[in-house]
């Protein structure tokens, strides 16, 4: 299997993990390490004085695992860039998840937000992997803007409703020159299978890992259907279907040259 | 002299530095950040960064998420 290269970085493992929604800390790191992934987000809360709770980045600092602190929680592209500085100094890293889904029902990303907020954390330095809508024009303008890689949606955060949106990642894919990371929606190892196949570079696992009925077991299974869908994708899949480029409806070409 | 940490009014000696109130705070030596008045202060300058009334400090730490 071809190793994954985002920011000239390189990874062994295209799976990436979240790590929330565990029933525990030790749960999740034995998750974390079954899964084999290099990559883990994790995200930030205002410190609660009176809580002393258990330090979950002991579990999940480990040599290999490059953190991807996420900015969850944000409502727009200031809030962002507040936040990547926050996560910056917290975890020690200038890679970021960007998220700006100001929605709380369906956490949809805000797309003018999300871009504004990507072209000032490039400037800032920052290695940002944005969290976006699977929107084709949206991932180039991403591109253009210096993002590390675009991490499109395949269902809305947490429904396990698998790639909703397949037919835009594959022209997502197909247009990319960064990596396609399909984030969100991914309940089965079947659906990480299938983007995997379609050409994704990787993908980003978290609830249907962390609320299964064993989630270290299934974490071995998301592993083993990436590695399946990447060995497939490389091995050139036999009668895969062609991309069905649009076919105009109007004469746009008569409009535009005079 | 009262200040807000993370919106919860609390009281703090005159001429506080930011690692004085880390300390206070028993903040952990890894995964926090603070800012004060809406902008992040890096840890190497938490020992000089003085606290004055009425400043804002927002503390963050790491969490579990996706």
């Amino acid at each position: 299997m071809d190793k994954l290269i985002i920011a000239g970085k390189e990874f062994n493992s295209r799976l990436f993990l979240g790590t929330g929604k565990f029933n525990s800390n030790d749960l999740m790191e034995k998750a974390l390490l079954a899964s084999g992934t290099e990559m883990v987000t994790v995200a930030m809360k205002r410190i609660d004085l009176e809580d002393k709770e258990d330090d979950m980045l002991r579990h999940i600092v480990h040599p290999h695992i490059q953190l991807l602190p996420n900015t969850s929680g944000v409502r727009n592209a200031e809030e962002a860039v507040f936040a990547a500085q926050m996560a910056r100094e917290a975890f020690g890293t200038n890679w970021l998840k960007l998220e700006i889904h100001p929605d709380p029902r369906y956490l949809l990303p805000d797309t003018v937000e999300t871009l504004k907020a990507t072209e000032q954390l490039v400037k800032l330095g920052f290695v940002v992997l944005p969290y976006c809508q699977a929107d084709p024009v949206l991932c180039k303008q991403l591109e253009e803007a210096g993002a590390a890689t675009v991490m499109p949606l395949g269902a809305p955060i947490g429904t396990n409703r698998g790639l909703q949106t397949r037919e835009f990642l594959q022209i997502i894919i197909e247009q990319a020159g960064i990596p396609v990371v399909v984030d969100a929606g991914i309940g089965a190892p079947s659906h990480a299978a299938e983007a995997m196949e379609l050409g994704a570079s990787a993908v980003l696992v978290n609830t249907a890992i962390a609320v299964a009925g064993n989630p270290v077991r299934m974490a071995v299974a998301f592993k083993n259907a990436v590695e399946a869908g990447r060995e497939a994708y490389e091995a050139g899949l036999g009668g895969s279907t062609p991309l069905f480029e649009a076919s105009a409806s109007s004469p746009l070409t008569a409009f535009l040259d005079k | 002299m009262r200040i807000k940490v993370n919106n919860k009014e609390t009281e703090l000696p005159e001429a506080s530095t930011l690692q004085q109130v880390a300390e206070t705070l028993a903040l952990p030596a890894r995964g926090v950040a603070m800012a004060v008045n809406n902008r992040m202060v890096p840890r190497a300058e938490w020992p000089t960064r003085i606290i004055c009334e009425n400043d804002s400090l927002v503390v963050i730490k790491a969490a579990c998420g996706g």
